[in-house]
């Protein structure tokens, strides 16, 4: 559970600032036009640039550099496997050996930019969740999606199934708490044993929380069609997303951003 | 469970509970008003509308609402005033008109400054009312509730019954309340007994629970304070038949002594 609560991705800070009450839509979009970049790029220059990009956002979002940092460490046993990886296994100019190890010059830069370009994504993406609520984060997704219905895209159900996840994750949290504590008091042993033994410890409260998961959905699936839900067709929404003039400022400036650092790194 | 022979009609704006023993059939009977189940034989008729015609089928669950008894797995939304939206939404009616129902509902549950809370942080009782909120804010003339108090604390208990009261009273809503708990039944206007799928008494709550013997037979309780009521008028004090709460014997007692 250490993982899920450690996790910046996906915890949402509340606060007005000039990020935080953009249109979802916009952030998505601004954050789908960063990623698109990341993976365009591929010199140091232009990681600089769109850390600077990325940096800005964290200021104008009032959000302390330190926290957002914080969001990586579930992400660091990716990236050093990543940094790994490129420094021993890439071909090119030997400048360093150990054992059967060898350490090319290529190897060194080539993971330094995926490492960059890894800790950016992280980052870039963290930023889109940590100021914009997993409501309007649904909202703005559904919308975004919602062309694609004419194509059988299921926007609609996705934005639902998305907001039902979000409802049930600290429930279904608590249930493996209760669960566990059940268990523990039963005699199980949840810490010692290598790894085979303790996921096989696991099963225990997998079972009945998969069980009792069943359940709820049954139950949630009754009590909304009580409350006359029928998919998306004729349904309407309480909150509308709209476009102001900051939106279309913020996408325009990021299109330019991405347009010239693209072209030019 | 399957049910048979009954034979049943709720006035507008009466208070109605429905008891009997697990088993009985009281949820089965409380699913087939809004048509979440139909009946096999026989039909149920809600506001001039058969459960059985599958066209009227969305405007007899606006008109019948439900509330459940897991206050968990009844609500959608992560906030309070998304999930009483959920049903205006439903209804595809128009923003502005969702947010006055959604205020006006909140209200008369006296959930308002809860507004903008996280669902999964409020208490038992308030996650009842806000269950109950949802169902306000599509309007229905009827509201059913399966149970709503068994998994609450005494104070979410109470919460959610003065609730259901005051929408009886001052809001004229008919109330349908199936419950296994003596004490909440006598709040009701009438009381149906269900038992082996069965109507097996009906009747307001001082002649069901003066039955003394009928009810043993069918191995159900009286409230606490109507047996208590019954050694006393056994024992030559006259307590009227009506007495179903604390308060009431203790203010009878009192002028009786």
């Amino acid at each position: 559970m250490a993982l899920l609560r450690d996790m910046t991705l996906g915890q949402y800070i509340p606060g007005e600032s000039f990020v935080h009450r953009l249109d979802p839509r916009t952030k998505i979009i601004v954050t789908m036009l960063l990623i698109i970049l990341l993976f365009l790029v591929e010199t140091f220059q232009g990681y600089g640039l769109i850390a600077l990009f990325i940096g800005g956002l964290i200021l104008l979002a009032r959000l302390s550099p330190r926290f957002v940092l914080r969001g990586i460490r579930p992400m660091l046993v990716i990236i050093l496997f990543t940094l790994v990886l490129h420094v021993f296994l890439s071909e090119g100019e030997i400048i360093g050996q150990l054992g059967p190890l060898k350490v090319t010059k290529e190897g060194l830069f080539k993971g330094g930019m995926m490492v960059t370009r890894l800790l950016l994504l992280i980052i870039g993406a963290s930023l889109l969740t940590l100021t914009t609520s997993p409501i309007a984060l649904t909202d703005g997704i559904e919308a975004i999606l919602s062309p694609g219905k004419r194509f059988g895209l299921p926007a609609h159900e996705l934005a639902m199934m998305m907001t039902i996840a979000l409802r049930f994750i600290p429930t279904l949290l608590e249930e493996m708490d209760k669960i566990t504590k059940a268990q523990m008091a039963r005699g199980a042993d949840f810490e010692t044993g290598n790894i085979v033994q303790r996921a096989k410890s696991l099963l225990p409260l997998l079972v009945p929380l998969f069980v009792s998961a069943f359940r709820r959905a049954d139950e949630l699936a009754v009590a909304m069609e009580a409350r006359c839900y029928r998919g998306g067709e004729g349904r309407t929404k309480m909150k509308q997303l709209l476009f102001t003039g900051r939106d279309y400022a913020v996408i325009s400036l990021t299109l330019t951003f991405a347009v010239i650092v693209g072209s030019l790194f | 469970m399957a049910l048979k022979d009954i034979d049943l009609e709720i006035q507008q704006g009466e208070f109605v509970s429905i008891i009997g023993h697990n088993g009985s059939g009281k949820s089965t009977l409380a699913k087939l008003f809004n048509a979440l189940l139909l009946p096999t034989r026989g039909d149920v008729i809600v506001g001039g509308k058969n459960t059985k015609d599958g066209d009227k089928l969305w405007a007899i669950r606006q008109q019948v609402g439900m509330v459940f008894q897991n206050p968990d797995n009844q609500i959608v939304a992560t906030t309070v005033e998304e999930d009483v939206a959920f049903g205006p939404e439903n209804l595809g009616l128009s923003p502005d008109e969702i947010g006055r129902r959604v205020d006006e509902a909140l209200a008369l549950v006296g959930m308002e400054e809860h507004r903008h809370r996280a669902t999964h942080l409020l208490s038992g009782g308030q996650k009842q009312r806000v269950a109950i909120a949802g169902v306000i804010a599509m309007r229905p003339s009827c509201i059913i509730l399966d149970e709503p108090t068994s998994m609450l604390d005494p104070v979410g208990r109470r919460e959610v019954l003065e609730t259901v009261q005051r929408l009886n009273r001052q809001e004229g809503i008919t109330v349908v309340l199936v419950t296994h708990f003596m004490e909440e039944a006598a709040l009701a206007e009438r009381v149906l007994v269900m038992a082996d799928g069965g109507l097996a008494l009906s009747g307001p709550p001082a002649e069901i629970f003066s039955e003394g013997e009928q009810m043993r037979q069918l191995r159900l309780d009286v409230p606490q304070i109507v047996q208590l009521a019954w050694e006393l008028r056994r024992s030559g004090i006259p307590v009227p038949r009506e007495i179903f709460s604390i308060n009431e014997l203790v203010d009878y007692l009192c002028q009786y002594a």
